[in-house]
């Protein structure tokens, strides 16, 4: 297969080639011509996009999502590998479960699916979980999803441990006693809304944990969905001093502000929480200056049961895969902040680097997971679109740029915009 | 008033208040002079919805609603179908489904009277909704003011105690700023919520400071698990450093009135001697109590009658 007449991400350029595809792998950039080509005139190609934060909700939660429907959602939103996060039911923290993901969604067939394997036995933070039979079942990283593992030394010993596998701990950062129940950022907002509040603190106090943690081990660390403009200056301080640390953020969290919760709205209910302007800017500085590596969708999606109740009862959460590429897009390259190379990284090489993933660049030889985009279609975020079974966005209504036209996952269109997502 | 629901102050112009506590001010008189049969609400009917317990805002709600001619219901969620794990959008169809013309909410949780409100076709009433807004409470407490001073603009207001657990205070920032008085704050620092200025709040770093020259001074309710939280060390402490006192009293202007939303811990926020005091207006404010909330139901849904 040939993709023809596109502009094409290759590396830190953006070149006009065709793609010459075989076997699913990409064996020439540069033009050619034949018989199945597909004419990509107008349109942009990235190497495949890779979000290494989402949930799945399959085993356990399948009123709220499922690897099916996940992976469309995936593939509709351009993703071509999805790492999913183990807090299932039961908890993926055993080969056992690790490996049902993998086969169930290589039954699918859509997207490539990674587990990552909880840290501590059932998420409770007490024993270590199966961490080298996880890895021999596929799961690529760790994370205690959802929350920290309380013990520093317990989480000391897991990146300790990780690393004799060649696995990471991506750290979801919070003080339980500091967030303390509260449901949106403290600060104005949460005074008028009468809503408790989560202090920039609680998520602070962990990743600078982590860094002292990654720092005195001498070990890799990444820190997972940064929200605050401290966290970011945390992260920024600790590379410049050498810290193996990487990033990520998500586009709620470069995109809205904590002005969206005055609505009560429990679609813009999600942890870490909105937080306010200063957050918003310090997280685009981040991105820009690369203190943060990747963006990643947190996707969440929920049963609308789960959100249609008082805000304090509802779930935290937010479905991105769907919204992800053209609120990123929007945001950031047509906003300025980075270009359309930066913008492939971020989405794609960096997480493919940090987790040891193929993909993540196009070029001969590599496998061919592409994600081709009309970036002047202009479209109106609407959920009920969403072919998710989470429909709980806070972008319901906004306009945002840029359209997945066709994913390509090892050569075979697993989603085209003409066709919907059953190619 | 064209609008559906009173679910806090923030939304109202002040011009809507104006006319709530006008009414409310006739509302009283009438209630003064014993009279307690109207018709604004001949025919209607009103559910009290309390997810909390309340002694004086629910039987202050159910005599309004009776004194208007209406038909009053009270569901006590203790032993109603929420028990049992119907959520509160579901128990907002039911009601509505009776054909309810009012509905009074007071939840633990903010915004609930909002989701309740987007839920029903009835008028819904916020009787205090977590740390949110407590909107009859501020307007019984500006009635109060108002019936004294005969104005509210130029006032001098100190509000003091757990501000940020506190939706009387906020509901009272709200209003007072809007009708022009100047509303002072003041509380532990650990109960002190932030963005509170942007509101219009003084907000001050003493007591004497709050207090200093003002027309009325307003304590707060403690509860007292805000102690085993972590937020003060002791009852003791907070009375000798937070609490109302004759002292602290005495820098207020001459005849300062002292409001309380109550039930009040007595030798807390404020001493036996201010509660009992000539300044106080505690059982007033009762009054004014049934008074606006007769106006709120006339208003939002009756006739405009006193």
């Amino acid at each position: 297969m040939i993709f023809k007449n596109a502009q094409v991400v290759v590396k830190d350029k953006l070149v006009r080639t065709d793609i010459t595809v075989e076997n699913g792998r990409i064996i020439r950039l540069g033009t050619a011509d034949g018989e199945d080509a597909v004419d990509c005139t107008g349109l942009t190609i990235f190497p495949g996009l890779i979000d290494m934060h989402v949930h799945l909700r399959e085993p356990g939660a399948e009123r709220k999502e499922d690897i099916l429907s996940g992976c469309r959602a995936a593939v509709r939103g351009g993703f071509t590998q999805v790492c999913c996060m183990p807090n299932t039911d039961p908890v993926a923290d055993n080969k056992v479960v690790v490996s049902y993901i993998r086969q169930r969604a290589e039954e699918v067939g859509l997207c490539k699916v990674h587990p990552i394997g909880a840290i501590t036995k059932g998420q409770r933070g007490e024993e270590l979980a199966a961490i080298g039979g996880m890895k021999a079942a596929g799961a690529v990283a760790l994370s205690e999803d959802g929350k920290s593992v309380l013990s520093s030394k317990l989480m000391a010993n897991a990146m300790r441990y990780a690393s004799d596998f060649g696995l990471k701990c991506l750290c979801h950062c919070e003080d339980p006693s500091l967030s303390d129940g509260g449901c949106v950022h403290e600060g104005y907002n949460a005074t008028i809304a009468g809503l408790k509040g989560i202090p920039r603190a609680a998520e602070d106090v962990m990743i600078a944990r982590e860094l002292v943690l990654s720092e005195s081990l001498g070990l890799p660390v990444h820190i997972c969905h940064v929200s605050t403009f401290s966290g970011v200056q945390l992260i920024r301080e600790a590379k410049a001093r050498g810290v193996k640390v990487t990033a990520e953020t998500c586009p709620h969290y470069f995109t809205l502000t904590d002005d969206a919760i005055r609505s009560f709205d429990p679609n813009t209910k999600v942890n870490p929480p909105l937080r306010e302007e200063r957050d918003r800017l310090a997280i685009l500085e981040g991105l820009k200056d690369g203190t943060l590596d990747c963006i990643v969708t947190d996707h969440a999606p929920h049963h609308e049961d789960d959100k249609r109740v008082e805000y304090d009862r509802a779930a935290f959460g937010i479905s991105g895969l769907e919204t992800s590429f053209a609120l990123s897009y929007t945001q950031l390259v047509r906003g300025g902040v980075l270009t359309l190379p930066q913008l492939a990284e971020k989405m794609s090489g960096n997480p493919a680097r940090i987790l040891g993933l193929s993909g993540g660049e196009l070029k001969e030889g590599a496998p061919a997971d592409l994600t081709v985009a009309d970036l002047n279609k202009k479209w109106k975020v609407d959920p009920k679109d969403f072919v998710s079974k989470g429909k709980n966005t806070p972008f319901a209504g906004r306009e945002v740029y840029g359209k997945v036209v066709y994913t390509v996952v090892d050569g075979s269109v697993k989603y085209s915009l003409a066709r919907g997502d059953r190619a | 008033m064209t609008r559906k629901d009173l679910l806090g102050l923030y939304d109202l112009s002040a011009g809507e208040i104006e006319t709530i506590l006008a009414l409310g001010l006739r509302f009283k008189a009438a209630l003064k002079r014993g009279e307690k049969e109207h018709t604004a609400l001949k025919g209607r009917s009103v559910v009290l919805l309390f997810y909390e317990n309340s002694t004086r805002t629910r039987t202050s709600f159910e005599l309004a609603a009776k004194f208007l001619g209406a038909q009053v219901v009270n569901i006590s969620v203790a032993t109603s179908s929420v028990q049992k794990g119907e959520t509160l959008v579901d128990t907002g169809k039911t009601l509505d489904a009776m054909k309810n013309d009012f509905i009074v909410i007071r939840h633990a949780m903010g915004g609930a009277p909002k989701l309740l409100a987007e839920t029903v076709k009835a008028h819904v009433i916020n009787g205090g909704d977590g740390m949110h807004e407590h909107p009859t409470q501020a307007l019984l407490d500006m009635l109060t003011l108002k019936e004294h001073f005969g104005q509210i603009a130029g006032l001098k207001i100190a509000v003091l105690g757990d501000i940020r657990h506190s939706r009387v205070a906020k509901s009272n920032l709200y209003g007072l700023t809007k009708l022009g008085a100047e509303v002072r704050m003041f509380g532990p620092r650990t109960l002190l919520p932030e963005g509170l200025e942007r509101e219009g709040a003084i907000v001050c770093s003493s007591r004497e400071e709050a207090v200093e020259g003002a027309d009325a001074v307003m304590g707060l309710r403690i509860q007292l698990e805000r102690q085993k939280a972590g937020n003060f060390p002791s009852l003791g402490e907070y009375q000798r450093y937070y609490g109302i006192d004759e002292n602290v009293l005495h820098a207020a202007k001459k005849g300062a009135l002292v409001l309380h939303p109550g039930p009040v811990n007595r030798g807390v926020e404020l001493t036996s001697g201010v509660i009992d005091g000539a300044q106080s207006r505690i059982d007033d404010q009762v009054l004014s109590g049934l008074a606006v909330r007769m106006a709120v139901l006339s208003l939002l849904g009756g006739e405009e009658r006193a």
